[in-house]
């Protein structure tokens, strides 16, 4: 087994999938000779033509509009949208047609591609460039929205998402790029999607994330290890369609819940958790279910790593849940 | 490379000055009967809804020959991605009117499980005549999409998509007119011109002369046509799928037509567009004109067209009958094609809605009055 960073583990996710079926494409700004502006699609050009990876117009409507063209001939589109925060042109196309095809013409029509994107903060992007918007989709039936945050699961999750017969958002954490190493297998594997990992196991406290915030709160975990707080953190991986089953299955066991993610936190992926607990398993709650998140406020640059959920506020919510 | 002027083929006369439309005796009388469909199924249409019968409909009167000419151009492997005012080239390559009536109703048999407004049509056979959406303009890069694909796949597969002027102003009209001309993808955009988009006329739409000129800011041809002569929509939109079946990329088509009646049913034209614009298009009809040159040719009689005109009323109104007695679809159908397999939540929030109905009695329907 090779060890790669999360990009690499991208890259070659998306080398399997065009190599093991040919209506794989791999399409977007910058992504065929430059090898995308993160280089995650790098070389792809080079080894499968530029029939299988190509640059198009700087259009984010455009990109997403014609991909949804391209699953309903037939092919596997895998679009690339440069940043997250740069996707709205296309967000009627995905929110009102790619989400919707299947339900509209009740099954006649189809659109399953997956679209590619680095989301959320951490590398002095400000407003623009470090953007969470995965409410948006979540808030989106039809769609599916994944974020891996380890290279196994990056490739994976990567992979399943090319098979699946749905839309995809799969979010990339774009902080964990390079910052990131794991054990990758070569070829094809997939890890299933609506599906949690237990990152850490834990007795006291359960701690939700997923993304960049996986790193930051097993870093929290560990602290509060060595004052004696026992935390679990489980990475969500798949946010829609949610293992719910799953969650509450970890939030009963503990009775005790943190959520921790980098967007705002009002309407933010949080409160479907803690809404969710309320009402399937109150019964079984020591302490009122606590979020840590981004601000309700846009994304600064300067001072982003105050607005970034850090491992300071997640240990400082584990002991107060911990110590209710 | 554009065209300002819209070419014409039948004369006043109902001469073509010996132009070979390249469709058998039969295949010429099988538009002319879809024009009289498409105008059948729309008066059906008008009257139900005001009976109360259906909530809504869009009127076609008008632009029956641009829907049939354009269709009559594709071939049965070909895709159309639809405006919500084109169902006549579905029913031009065989999609029977009860199918239709079925969408009208929202009922059991629609192809779309009533999920959508009527009109709101999705055929996948006998050709591809892709799922309606209200958005504006969304379709178009779907469409250079497919026809991308197409051409990925080394098939001679041709798009129409088709949108009307207002449709022009969109984000997907721009996008998707840049994309194919970069690309070259085997696609066709008609632009139907009726005039106005609801309330707003044509010259609020654009600052440019026409739109059939916007083709040459995307490197492509812009073809102007009048749009309420079916052998001329047929002549350019072939022109057009030829050229894009060879390869040699799209093509813009601007047919000038007018939409007789309002935007909707819940629409009422008299409001803004001039009584003298109405009368002036009145004397343009494309039915009657068409009706010049079969009978011209000797195709047709007025015995014949009475029988035709007799024959499909009797069929909208038999459909119309049939698809009123199907009911609306099952509760289940709710939860289902939202994706691929119904997911955990979306069974447990079926679960919840079909115990509330067994306690508590079943939700009432609205009145299915559109509120606009």
């Amino acid at each position: 087994m090779a060890t790669l960073t999360l990009l690499q583990a991208i890259n070659d996710g998306l080398r399997t999938a065009m190599k093991d079926d040919p209506t794989v494409l791999v399409f977007g700004e910058d992504v065929g000779k430059k090898g995308g502006v993160f280089l995650a699609t790098e070389n792809l050009q080079r080894d499968f033509g530029a029939n299988r990876c190509f640059d198009t117009p700087l259009s984010e409507d455009g990109i997403i509009g014609t991909a949804i063209g391209m699953a309903m001939n037939g092919l596997k589109p895998v679009a690339e949208i440069q940043f997250q925060d740069f996707i709205f042109p296309g967000f009627d196309q995905i929110v009102s047609e790619a989400a919707k095809l299947r339900y509209r013409s009740g099954g006649q029509y189809t659109a399953p591609l997956v679209i590619r994107t680095p989301f959320g903060g951490g590398i002095r992007g400000g407003l623009y460039h470090s953007q969470s918007g995965e409410a948006y989709f979540c808030h989106t039936p039809g769609l599916k929205v994944v974020v891996p945050s380890t290279p196994h699961d990056a490739k994976g999750l990567l992979l399943a998402s090319i098979a699946d017969p749905d839309p995809v958002i799969f979010l990339e954490p774009k902080a964990l790029y390079r910052s990131v190493k794991g054990e990758v297998p070569e070829g094809s594997y997939t890890v299933e999607l609506s599906t949690l990992r237990e990152a850490r196991p834990g007795k006291q406290v359960t701690v939700f994330c997923y993304g960049a915030m996986v790193p930051v709160t097993l870093k929290a975990a560990e602290e509060a290890a060595a004052t004696g707080v026992d935390a679990r953190v489980v990475d969500l991986r798949t946010l829609l369609p949610l293992d719910e089953d799953g969650v509450l299955e970890h939030a009963r066991s503990t009775g005790r819940v943190v959520v921790v993610h980098e967007a705002p936190r009002f309407c933010g992926f949080g409160a479907e958790i803690s809404a969710l607990i309320a009402e399937h398993c109150i019964e079984y709650m020591e302490a009122p279910v606590v979020r840590v998140t981004g601000f309700d406020t846009p994304f600064p640059n300067t001072l982003e790593h105050h607005y970034l959920p850090d491992h300071r506020r997640v240990l400082d919510a584990i002991e107060r849940v911990a110590h209710f | 490379m554009t065209t300002t002027e819209p070419l014409r083929v039948i004369q006043a006369d109902g001469g073509v000055n010996g132009y070979d439309p390249g469709l058998s005796e039969p295949e010429l009388v099988h538009c002319y009967r879809t024009m009289l469909l498409v105008r059948a199924f729309d008066a059906i249409c008008l009257k139900l809804q005001r009976a109360g019968r259906i909530g809504f409909s869009i009127p076609n009167e008008g632009i029956e020959a641009t829907q049939v000419g354009a269709a009559s151009a594709l071939r049965k492997s070909d895709w159309i991605f639809p405006s919500y005012r084109d169902f006549g080239m579905a029913l031009y390559h065989g999609v029977p009117p009860l199918e239709m009536m079925h969408n009208m109703f929202g009922d059991a048999r629609d192809g779309a499980k009533g999920r959508q407004m009527p009109v709101h049509f999705s055929f996948a056979e006998p050709i591809r005549f892709v799922s309606i959406s209200s958005p504006i303009g969304t379709h178009i890069p779907q469409a250079v999409g497919a026809a991308h694909a197409a051409r990925l796949r080394e098939e001679d597969t041709v798009v129409l998509a088709s949108f009307g002027e207002g449709g022009t102003s969109s984000l997907g009209f721009h996008s998707g007119l840049n994309f194919a001309g970069v690309w070259k993808a085997p696609v066709v955009f008609l632009c139907q011109n009726n005039g106005w988009a609801i309330s707003c006329p044509a010259e609020e739409q654009t600052a440019s002369d026409g739109f059939a000129i916007k083709a040459e800011a995307y490197g492509m041809p812009g073809v102007v046509v009048d749009g309420n002569d079916l052998l001329a929509v047929r002549k350019v939109t072939l022109a057009a799928v030829e050229r894009a079946r060879a390869g040699d990329g799209p093509t813009l088509i601007e047919s000038k037509t007018f939409r007789m009646g309002g935007h909707s049913t819940s629409d009422d034209p008299k409001r803004y567009v001039p009584a003298e614009q109405v009368e002036l298009w009145k004397k343009r009809d494309p039915i009657p004109r068409f009706e010049k040159f079969l009978e011209a040719s000797g195709l047709i009689d007025a015995a014949k067209t009475a029988a035709l005109r007799k024959e499909v009323e009797e069929e909208v109104a038999v459909a119309a009958r049939a698809a009123e007695q199907v009911g609306p679809p099952g509760l289940e159908t709710i939860f289902s094609d939202v994706y691929a397999t119904i997911p955990a939540h979306l069974r447990k929030q079926g679960e919840e809605l079909f115990d509330l109905g067994r306690r508590r009695g079943d939700a009432h329907a609205g009145d299915g009055k559109f509120p606009l």
